[in-house]
């Protein structure tokens, strides 16, 4: 049984029925792998894998003003939500710029949009979005009646028209960052992994029977921790770790998700932004010594010095890779050498992603450096 | 859980197999390696390098997480094993094989202050609440 105090999504017992080691993750009681990690990570590179990420919260979002609110609340323009089912990721910016939550919002046909936000940030979002409502005709309904499910892999289209068939004529052409809507079901081509799959929103009650089918077909289940290497490798930004309310999207690798064309759309955080002259930026860092790199590890550079956001070992590259916020000046290719335990440990200055499609994305690596 | 009764333990999840000739193999043991999860990387003591007993002298690291190692006896190491080096997961599918690195103990007597099978099971069953 889960802990009293924690949250659980519909799926908890599943979770525990398949010896899943469960974690406190933001209060959640999450899965965080169910045996390997490194086998789950291999499983979504190389076939299918599902993770179960009813923990993020859904909100729908209705009303005359909702787009006109949402170009107000948002660093992205939901402007460009041209057709309907379309998805834009975008960053919720405080008036230093700080950001808030990164988030996807879907356009609906009927004009109204779905969110998806942080789980360990939801209660600071919605309150947020709340005490930003006036004088906006908007109202806002968090869907805690509502699991997800992200089927992603290779194999992820091939087993979700497997497990629904109905489904397959309306995601057959279906583009990345699109969704459809089918019986009480919302799928959208988005994810976290850099693999093709699904995001499937739908009724709490039937994720445990979704989940059980995917099961029956092979789809490997897998956790927070697979899930974290995934979207390294896919060099994608983790809130609360590669940035936060403290830190510009300009510093931190997301300077395409502003959106600054439309000189009349006053979004908040767009004067501190316009007047930010960032000092750093969020680069990939390959280690070419020995060791595995992590978090908040200090990086020396020409320039300055740096820090780790996010890092841990790449299986798909077989070394160790980081995110990193270096000075601004250090080109990709150059060496920098990051303290681990107090030893400088070398490693190369790359661009990312690392991996996409279940390939390394990096130049061959040197072999000398292996002693 | 198997924890054998032929090792010696430590409160830092240490194993610790004594030999005929005197000398001691250390390893982490299968708790420790269930806690961490997916072994990645381990970095051994240099042969010849004296340890210090309750200090650091290694880490292993998981994809999840850095776990230091405790030097177990104050000793000097004789061996390494570049073999788990090589080959991390070893670690995952027998920890109680796995040895990481072996020990000439200063003090024969001081084995006689690690814990037994018995006593490091209390401490591995109050880490599974």
């Amino acid at each position: 049984m889960p802990p009293i105090t924690l949250k659980t999504t519909a799926l908890n017992s599943v979770h525990r029925e398949l010896g899943a080691k469960m974690v406190d993750f933001g209060g959640w009681d999450m899965p965080l792998h169910y045996g390997s990690q490194l086998a789950e990570h291999a499983a979504v590179r190389q076939s299918a894998g599902m993770f179960d990420v009813s923990h993020m919260c859904i909100v729908d979002i209705t009303g005359n003003d909702a787009k006109n609110w949402l170009r107000h609340l948002l660093a992205n323009d939901v402007a460009r939500l041209a057709t309907p089912g379309r998805a834009l990721y975008s960053c919720m910016l405080n008036p230093t710029g700080g950001i808030i939550d990164d988030l996807i919002v879907y356009a609906n046909a009927d004009g109204s949009y779905r969110m998806v936000i942080n789980a360990g940030t939801t209660d600071k979002d919605l309150a947020w979005m709340q005490q930003h409502l006036a004088p906006y005709q908007v109202s806002l309904l968090p869907r805690r009646d509502l699991a997800m499910i992200a089927l992603q892999g290779p194999l992820a289209t091939e087993k979700l028209w497997q497990a629904a068939p109905g489904l397959q004529a309306l995601t057959s052409d279906l583009k990345p960052f699109h969704s459809i809507r089918w019986q009480d079901w919302f799928v959208a081509r988005t994810g976290y992994t850099g693999e093709d799959g699904f995001e499937i929103m739908l009724p709490a009650s039937a994720a445990a029977a979704l989940w059980r089918q995917l099961y029956a077909l092979d789809v490997q289940p897998a956790g927070l921790g697979a899930r974290d290497t995934l979207r390294l490798e896919a060099g994608m930004n983790l809130y609360g770790q590669d940035m936060d309310d403290t830190t510009s999207p300009l510093d931190s690798g997301l300077a395409w998700t502003v959106d600054l064309k439309d000189t009349s759309r006053q979004f908040i955080g767009r004067t501190a932004l316009e007047s930010h002259k960032p000092n750093y930026r969020l680069a990939g860092l390959l280690l070419l010594d020995k060791g595995v790199l992590r978090a908040h590890q200090p990086v020396d550079t020409e320039a300055g010095q740096g820090e780790i956001t996010s890092g841990s070992f790449s299986p798909t590259l077989q070394r160790s890779i980081a995110l990193a916020r270096l000075p601004k000046n250090i080109a990709d290719g150059a060496i920098v050498h990051v303290s681990v335990r107090n030893k400088p440990l070398a490693a190369k200055v790359v661009s990312y992603p690392f991996v996409r499609h279940g390939r390394s994305l990096l130049p061959p690596l040197p072999t000398s450096q292996e002693s | 859980m198997t924890i054998p009764s032929d090792l010696k333990y430590t409160e830092t999840h240490e194993w610790i197999k004594m030999h005929p000739d005197g000398s001691v193999s250390v390893g982490i043991t299968d708790h420790a390696q269930d806690l961490l999860g997916d072994m990645v990387f381990v970095e051994n003591p240099a042969p010849g390098q004296h340890l210090v007993a309750g200090k650091e002298c290694g880490v292993v690291e998981s994809v999840k997480a850095a776990s230091d190692i405790y030097a177990p006896l104050s000793g000097r190491v004789l061996a390494v094993n570049i073999d788990v080096e090589t080959s991390p997961e070893q670690i995952n599918t027998d920890a109680w094989g796995s040895w990481l690195f072996t020990l000439q103990p200063d003090d024969p007597a001081e084995i006689d202050s690690l814990l037994d099978a018995e006593a490091y099971r209390a401490i591995a069953e109050a880490d599974h609440h």
